[in-house]
């Protein structure tokens, strides 16, 4: 299949090992990886903030570099970007766009996917021959659960990875307070939801946390660091991708 | 806004050319004194607050969970709801008119409040005219939200609070925090507390049994209940079809304030209007299992008027509009009177449990207080009203959306209301980082070039990699965050490299050898 990777903004620029995952393991299990060279942001920021006319371009060029129709799907490595580019574009196309806009973001829209569920729904597969042999809890992060419904998906991709230790994470499903300009703007009350979510990772003994969104990542990662806490975060395509050939070795914690 | 503001008339309230007025300010209590994160701030500092805080909504999230699970046809129930909910909306004026000539032909008087100054006047007007000087209160988010004790109590009536939590929060001279249970920032101590030193001639040997706190209030309010002439109630429901009232309660006080006095007054936002009689059947499931977690509310009074000889023979609703017809005028708005405040959204919010409800400065906290709040009373003057803090107090989790009976969409909402802030505020400095941030993210290349320049960041971040100290307006967020330096490559620049191309390359080699693949080989 002929896919268009999205790279998101984040993971491009400070999270480049998560899409280099993404991108290996898609082409790994046979399938055609094309990155659209024009492709910047989703917008998502944007929208989330209040802002939507200022996205309009942004929209704009995401329809127009993967609006070529031989790119089957689009995939990310990121629920909340594929959550903003099924559900927002089309809020500002119709305030702001024009018809033209509106016909191209649905075009994209419907064939645009969060990773585990493209690999799950789409692909059919749930084991990638991933090898990783370390304790792993998963974070779900809040736009994959509540705005995908990825459900267990990754869950599943998880439990296939070869000698993988998975600990349950308590109180899972609970926001870690990132929430974009949200940590920023109500910086202590995101802390305080922070606080709760690193007690939970930390008491699972796990070596890594991992999510499926770097933007959740960096906010958890940042507090696990912080506190000297030997826990690490990795994004759900690094431990994918990661294979007995070519395993992904775990750095020395900051400590 | 420069369009003009005429008053509204009666019934006609949808289609007029003018924008129709929101909650006045300093009336009632839908404003607060401060902004949101400041607010938040210092209950955050409140260790007991959030230990108060953080058992209940556990407890209750739970309940509501097993009640809502072990019915099978739960989400159809929602969907129900929220499609009654709907019609309602569309057809208000005309189901308000027909809820008031039902009303009237039963022997009921209606009253139309335009905004919570009139509500009061009304009711404090007809207290006067029974010629009482005390009132019993059934709890009641409408009064609450008014100010009507405050309002009464300057004309010389006192209103006595009969729902127990809402007695605590009105003994203690405090405001309430939570929609169903408002004190529910108070433990047990508190409460004695309270109590020893409020309710004259109490057991000074009160101790903090629930039971005993519960008969030491109970008897306090006896004697209430067979002396006072003059009752004020909310209402849950109101419906069109036949001009039946609903109070839904879990004590049975209300009850006893609905029948035994010789007035009752009922103030109810004229959203809570229910088509027909039938409708009670779906909220009548949706409303306990989603507050309380309960499959019934232990008591359900209903009355219709008036009946000779039998309950109040007096009896007064008083339609409050207080911003209804102007966030009903909003496109998006309107879906936030779908709300029938059972509060499940507050037991679920990650920000509610961790702030309570006091630092959203309004008596509708909580994720739909963040909506309906700014929705009723405007959010004006961007850096002095704190309800244009409102619509950021929320991660976008969305909790509070899957817990909705009505299936409210409140982060929706929250992002719809942050646009109207910001289209509103102008030119602020955040707008100006949005409008240059797009400006390169909109270029490919000036984005190309910005991540060039991010990586020299990696410079600044010196040799742990990170940044332990942001300046202002991240400051916030490195106190207890550390940010990775932006690595040296990009993921564009290394596709581009050598290395990039040689792993896309063996990685394509390795998918081809997979048999069980029908997609095109590597490019
Ligand atoms: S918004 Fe929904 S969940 Fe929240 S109080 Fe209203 S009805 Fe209940």
């Amino acid at each position: 299949m002929r896919i268009g990777l999205f790279a998101t903004c984040l993971g491009d620029t400070l999270f480049p090992e998560a899409v280099k995952s993404t991108a290996v393991l898609l082409a790994r299990l046979g399938h055609d990886v094309v990155f659209p060279p024009e492709q910047t942001c989703c917008g998502q920021m944007h929208v989330n903030t209040g802002y939507q006319r200022e996205p309009v371009p942004l929209v704009r060029n995401f329809a127009e570099q993967f609006g070529d129709p031989s790119i089957e799907a689009v995939v990310m490595p990121s629920g909340s970007c594929a959550g903003s580019v099924r559900h927002q574009h089309e809020i500002v196309a119709e305030r702001y766009g024009d018809a033209g806009l509106r016909t191209g973001v649905a075009a994209v829209k419907a064939k645009t996917y969060e990773l585990s569920e493209f690999l799950v729904d789409v692909l059919g597969v749930t084991d990638v021959g991933a090898y990783f042999p370390h304790r792993v809890t998963y974070h779900p992060t809040c736009h994959s659960l509540r705005m995908l419904r990825v459900g267990e998906k990754p869950l599943r991709l998880l439990r296939a990875v070869e000698d993988i230790r998975l600990v349950e994470l308590p109180e899972a499903e609970a926001c870690c307070g990132f929430g974009g300009t949200f940590a920023v703007k109500n910086a202590a009350t995101s802390s305080a939801m922070l606080r709760d979510k690193m007690d939970h990772i930390t008491g699972t003994g796990a070596e890594v946390c991992t999510a499926g969104d770097s933007s959740c990542l960096m906010h958890i990662g940042g507090g696990l660091s912080r506190i000297r806490s030997g826990t690490r975060t990795l994004h759900l395509a690094q431990i994918l991708s990661s294979t007995r050939t070519s395993p992904h070795v775990l750095a020395e914690a900051t400590r | 806004m420069s369009r003009p503001t005429g008053p509204p008339t009666n019934g006609t309230f949808l289609g007029m050319p003018a924008v129709p007025p929101r909650s006045p300010y300093g009336t009632g209590h839908l404003r607060g004194t401060r902004k949101f994160p400041e607010a938040a701030r210092d209950e955050l500092g409140n260790e007991q607050l959030r230990r108060n805080l953080g058992r209940a909504t556990r407890t209750i999230r739970g309940k509501r969970l097993d009640a809502t699970g072990e019915l099978p046809d739960w989400e159809r129930l929602r969907d129900a709801g929220a499609a009654i909910k709907s019609d309602t909306m569309n057809r208000l004026p005309e189901l308000l008119e027909q809820l008031e000539r039902k009303v009237t032909e039963h022997g009921g008087t209606v009253h139309w409040a335009r905004d919570g100054v009139e509500a009061n006047e009304i009711v404090a007007r007809l207290v006067k005219d029974t010629g009482s000087d005390e009132v019993l209160k059934v709890k009641s988010m409408a009064t609450q939200e008014i100010g009507l004790n405050e309002h009464l109590e300057s004309e010389g009536i006192t209103a006595y609070e009969t729902d127990l939590a809402e007695l605590i929060v009105q003994l203690a001279g405090d405001q309430p925090s939570h929609i169903l249970v408002p004190a529910i920032h108070r433990n047990r101590d508190e409460i004695r507390e309270i109590f020893l030193r409020e309710i004259p001639g109490v057991d000074p040997g009160l101790d903090t049994v629930p039971a005993h706190l519960a008969a030491a209030a109970r008897a306090y309010l006896r004697e209430k209940f067979m002396t006072a002439r003059v009752a004020v109630s909310g209402a849950n429901f109101g419906i069109a079809e036949t001009g039946t009232l609903s109070v839904v309660e879990s004590e049975g006080n209300g009850r006893m304030c609905l029948t035994l006095p010789e007035t009752l007054i009922t103030v109810m936002g004229i959203e809570k209007v229910l088509p027909r009689f039938a409708d009670l059947e779906v909220f009548l499931q949706l409303l306990p299992r989603s507050s309380t977690g309960e499959r019934m509310n232990p008591y359900t009074s209903m009355w219709t008027g008036v009946t000779p000889g039998d309950g109040p023979q007096d009896f007064h609703l008083v339609l409050l509009d207080n911003g209804r017809t102007a966030a009903l005028a909003d496109r998006v708005g309107r879906e936030a009177l779908n709300c029938i405040r059972c509060s499940a959204c507050l037991n679920v919010c990650p920000v509610y449990e961790r702030t309570g409800g006091h630092a959203y400065g309004s008596v509708y906290p909580g994720p739909i207080g963040a909506v309906l709040t700014p929705q009723l009373a405007g959010m004006h003057g961007t850096d002095h009203d704190p309800n244009s803090s409102l619509p950021y107090a929320s991660s976008l989790c969305g909790a509070c959306f899957d817990a909705c009976p009505v299936k409210i969409d409140i982060p929706s909402l929250l992002v719809e209301l942050r646009h109207q802030h910001t289209e509103e505020s102008g030119t602020t400095a955040e707008a100006l980082a949005m409008k240059a941030a797009a400006a390169v993210m909109k270029r490919p290349k000036l984005f190309t070039a910005a991540q060039r320049t991010a990586g020299l960041g990696r410079v600044l971040a010196g040799r742990s990699g990170t940044f332990s100290r942001l300046p202002a307006p991240f400051s916030g967020w490195s106190d207890s965050r550390d940010t990775p330096a932006p690595p040296a490559q990009s993921f564009r620049s290394w596709l581009a490299s050598a290395e990039g191309a040689a792993t896309m390359r063996a990685a394509a080699a390795e998918g081809a050898r997979h048999p069980d693949d029908d997609a095109p080989e590597g490019s």
